[in-house]
Parts: structure tokens; sequence; C-alpha cells
């Protein structure tokens, strides 16, 4: 497997958010390449490499490009850079190490697409990493990168912006995210129409994470099948997977797309912490479903993962040791979920409450069986009877915990307590040591 | 709330035009005819003038961005991180889902309430503080985490808390 580093490479160095420090690095190289190339040459490139799409959905990035309408102008780009799913802790570090490698991204994504206007939509909380994308943007736009002609000599227009949103999980999905940057509240469109044919302000628009727009330089410099090479089946490139809970070394692991996931949290992340025994692991993000330990011994490329019964979803992998209880966690999650549904659909606004209820009863001792059985019927109610994918996302954990967990979930209901006694987040609850690819966080 | 409890002309003159001086650029990040996309950060930018985004300063950016105010009122009361009433002079908002409590956010959060004397999150007496959980932030390898003014901070532990709460003005 190789050790290829397309995202990473540069987190770590000294000033590696500035221009001078990309461009000294063969920053903006593609660029100066592809102004070079047909713009339809780019996007045949990205299909050949094989780039699925890395907010958590794996959707294959150069086929959701043709979907545009041949002949509609103007179009736009967003990109999405709302990481708000738990567990999920990747696209921050792209922004705060390297920003220029995500501008790059866009200038030739827009250039191959015909866009002359991109946003990205980034979330109200990440303040810090609005203000660094902020400065790149506005460095490039001095440099003349980016503005009337790119690279200051092809006669292409093209404008980015930075906007933020205010705190919202259901705008990183990506109808939500339009409604938001045209100054709404979040709710979710029907679809179809799909964003690439009527999106922002009714126009086609392509929605893009920062994480599958961060690769598109590396492809358009080494070639779509070098990209594909580092992947295997239908996904190339590598992935920037993130570890957190009860591991030794938490952080952001770049690693091909179909790395083991037993590898990943044992070996790179340091194994389980104080020596205990591993019990359960969210292999893509809260809204996966949740693995039993005997099961994590699997590529984490998305259609194995799927095949295990879960999703490599936005790679946020979120690890239990022995120590852990099921249903306090799954409490914790039910609320996030009940929170932060829209509310726009009655399966979900009311079913995400009811799991959030029958969950804080189990875990506080005054559950019976048949909750958990309700609770099991709330969840399978929820699912696919929603607009958008966050009713899913919602019934998915609730479904796999209980199926999984359901002996700990029954023994709550006969005890009337948790019967691993009040640690319910485990022994050990501090903070550690973590990391981002080669940048070290000491606590 | 509705928007009849005050209109724009109860603001501070000084204050109203110090928002449509710094509104203006950020308007030109949208095309002149799309205008009301700018209301989130016309919100913001009535938050951080005004202190929070009372129905007047809804009013004052729907008027400005050419929209109704029943549109500046969806958004005001969708997203968190709008405050439609009065918090404290500083709002600490700690993340206690999975990741976090996984790495001790749950025992913050017991550590804050009582730091701050509240029983649950609200502002303290004094209206120095608002405390508040939230959800997760991004920071789920440098856990725990909490925003203070909607700046982050991560790797918490009791005495990181201590030092950054009594670091603030």
């Amino acid at each position: 497997m190789s050790d290829t580093l397309i995202l990473s490479a540069r987190w770590g160095k000294p000033d590696s958010a500035a221009l001078s420090t990309y461009r000294a690095d063969g920053g903006y190289a593609a660029l100066d390449k592809a102004l070079g190339m047909e713009p339809s040459l780019i996007v045949d490139e990205v299909k050949k490499s094989n780039l699925r799409g890395r907010g958590g959905a794996g959707f294959a990035t150069g086929l959701k490009w043709t979907f545009l309408p041949k002949d509609v102008r103007p179009r736009y780009l967003t990109v999405n850079a709302d990481e708000s799913e738990p567990g999920t802790f990747k696209d921050r570090y792209i922004i705060e190490h390297d920003p220029h490698m995500l501008i790059e991204g866009i200038a030739l994504t827009c250039y191959a697409l015909d866009i002359h206007l991109a946003y990205v939509y980034i979330r109200g909380e990440f303040a810090r990493q609005a203000r660094i994308l902020e400065k790149a943007v506005e460095e490039a736009r001095a440099a003349g990168i980016i503005g009337s002609k790119l690279l200051g000599k092809k006669d292409f227009d093209l404008e980015i912006h930075v906007h933020r949103g205010a705190g919202a999980y259901i705008c990183g999905e990506e109808s939500a995210l339009l409604e938001s940057l045209e100054g709404k509240k979040g709710y979710p469109r029907l679809k179809p129409p799909f964003p690439a044919v009527v999106g922002l302000w009714g126009k086609p628009t392509i929605i893009n994470n920062v994480e599958t727009i961060a690769n598109v330089p590396w492809i358009v410099q080494h070639g779509g099948d070098a990209f594909m090479a580092l992947g295997t089946g239908k996904s190339g490139g590598t992935r920037l997977f993130g570890v957190s809970g009860h591991v030794n070394r938490p952080g952001v692991y770049e690693k091909p797309c179909h790395y083991n996931l037993k590898k990943l949290i044992m070996e790179d992340a340091g194994g389980i912490l104080g020596g205990r025994k591993l019990k359960a692991v969210i292999p893509g993000g809260s809204s996966s479903p949740v693995l039993a330990a005997h099961e994590i011994d699997i590529s984490l490329e998305f259609d194995a993962v799927k095949a295990a019964g879960s999703m490599s979803g936005s790679g946020g992998v979120i690890v239990f040791d022995e120590s852990a209880c099921m249903v306090r966690a799954l409490a914790r999650l039910t609320r996030f979920y009940a929170e932060e549904s829209c509310g726009q659909c009655t399966p979900c606004r009311e079913g995400t409450n009811w799991m959030e209820g029958i969950c804080h009863k189990l875990e506080h001792g005054h559950g019976t069986a048949a909750d958990v059985a309700k609770l099991e019927q709330v969840a399978n109610s929820i699912a696919g009877n929603t607009i958008c994918a966050l009713g899913d996302a919602a019934a998915m954990p609730v479904q796999s915990f209980v199926k999984k967990f359901k002996a700990e979930f029954l023994q709550h209901a006969e005890l009337h307590r948790c019967p691993s006694g009040d640690h319910g987040w485990g022994l050990t609850q501090a903070p550690r040591d973590a990391v981002a690819g080669p940048v070290r966080y000491a606590r | 709330m509705t928007n009849q409890a005050g209109g724009v002309e109860g603001l501070p003159r000084e204050k109203v035009e110090q928002f449509d001086r710094e509104l203006a650029p950020i308007l030109k990040r949208y095309p002149p005819d799309r205008k009301a996309s700018a209301m989130i950060p016309a919100l913001r930018l009535g938050q951080a003038l005004f202190g929070h985004v009372s129905p007047a300063v809804q009013a004052l950016a729907a008027d400005r961005l050419g929209t109704s105010p029943s549109r500046a009122e969806e958004v005001a009361t969708f997203y968190v991180m709008l405050e439609t009433h009065p918090t404290g002079k500083h709002l600490v908002e700690l993340c206690t889902n999975v990741s976090c409590s996984l790495s001790g956010g749950d025992q913050l959060w017991a550590y804050l309430k009582r730091k701050l004397a509240l029983a649950q999150a609200g502002s303290t007496t004094d209206g120095r503080y608002t405390l508040r959980e939230v959800e997760c932030l991004g920071s789920c390898g440098t856990a725990p985490a909490m925003l203070v003014d909607e700046e982050m901070y991560e790797q918490l532990t009791p005495q990181k808390v201590d030092a950054i709460l009594g670091g603030l003005k």
C-alpha cells in the first residue's frame, strides 16, 4: 500500500498556510498546466481518477460534474466546509494548514466547468479557519491568481467568497446549504431537481466537500490514473481519516482510501487507552451504523464498509473501549439529532425527540423492555420517510446500537440502572496528545 | 416574538450608521440582485454591534437587504449562533457530544456549572457569563472543546478552563 500523501503533505511546514510556502512547494503549477488544457480534459481526468465525495455520501465526483446541463449559465460552485458530523474533524486542518491547495482546487474545478463564482460555506463555529481562508483568498486575489484573469494570464474571471454559517448541522446537507446561502433557514429541498440542475438562485450548482476539491490539483498534476492507482475498486486516492474517542493517539491520518480500519485504530492511533479491550467503533461519522469489536478488520473503502453493514461516510472514526456505556452514548447521539432536526418533516421532527426521550429514560433507569422495542420501532418509522438524509442519519445509529448491544439496553431496563455503574463515558476521560498528519498537538 | 415590538428607529443612530458602513463590503460578495443572501452575515454584524438580534435589528437587516422582516426572523430563530435575546457578557459554549465526552467533556460541563454557580445552562446573575452545551464543534481529536465568545479552545482540562475564563476582561 502506497505512502503517498496528497492532502497532508505540507501540514506542519513553517508558515504552511502562506502563498509563498505553497508556491515554493510547486503550488499553482497544476492550475498553470490546466490553463493549457481543454477544460473537458480536466473533467475526464477527474472521472478517470475515481475520486468520490469526501463529505459522506461517497458519490463519484466526475459523474456529479457531468450532471450540469450543457447550455445553462451562470453556473456556480459551492464548497461545503460545514463540517459538523460528530466525529469528523478533517476539513478544518486542510483550511488551517494548506488553504491554497483548496483555492487551487476551486480554481481548477471552476475552469473545468466554466464557473466564474464560487462560495465556500464554512460553519459558523470555525471562526479561525474562516479568517485563515479569507486571508488566503485575499492573497490569491492580490497575486492575480484569481480575479479578472486566472494566474494573471488566462482570460477567465473567477471570484471566490467565504460565507460563514451560524450553527446548524443541517446546512451540511447540500440543498439546505443552498437555502442558507440564499439567506434563509436551512430547510432541505425536495429532490429532484438536483442542485447540479437547479441549485443556487435556481441555477446549476456543483457542491463538493473541501477534501474532495483539495484533491483536484494533485489529479491534474499527476493524472487521473495515478490517483486511481492509489485506491482500489471504484475508489481512488487517499483519504483523511479522523480517529477520536478511547485511543492513545487521536487525530487525523491520511491513508489510502482502502486502509484497514483495525490497523488504523490499533497501530496508527496507538491502540486502546489503558490497554483495555475495544468495545465498539463508529466508522464514518456519528450517522454510520456502529460496528462491534469483532467487525472492524475491514477495508475502509466505501463499498467495503457498506458490505460490512455500515458506511465509510465522512471518515470520522469514533472508538469506545469496554468501559463505555452504549446506552449513554446513544442517548447523547439521539439528543444531537433531536437538536439538529430542522423540523420540516414530521417523522424526523417528532421521531428524533421520541428517540431522545426513550434513551434518556433508559439511561436514567426508568425504562422497560417495551421501551427498547419502541425505540427500534420509532427509528424504523423515520428511516426512508423524510426529504433529506438526516432522518436516516438519526435512525441508523439507533437501529445499529440496539441491534448490536441489545443485551446492554435490556439490562438497563431490567436493573433500572447502568450495569457498569456510573462511569458511562468510560474510565479514562481526559484530553490526550493528538495529531493531524505530521502536526502534533500536545495536550 | 413578533417584529412589532421594536422598529429600526429605536436603534441608536450612530450604530445604525456603523452597521451600514460595515455591511457595504459584505454585500459585494453577492450579486446585486441577490442581496438577501447576506442575511446571516448581516444579522451577525447586527449581533456584534447591538448585542443581540432583537426584532429591531432583524427589521434593520431586512430593510437593508430588501426583504421582509419575517425572513430575518426566520433566520434569526433558526441558527443557534444568532441570539434573539440578550446573553451574558461572555458566552461559554462547551461541546458534550460523544467524542468530547469520551475525553472528559461531560465532567467539564459539571465543573463549569459548579464554577459559575449555575444549576443548568443559562446566565450568571451578574450577567458576566452565559453557559451553554453545544453540539459537535469539529474538534474530536483535540477533545474536549469549547467556544468562548466564538473562539475555539481545545484539549481542555479544568485548569485550562480556569485560565481561559480568568483571562477574560
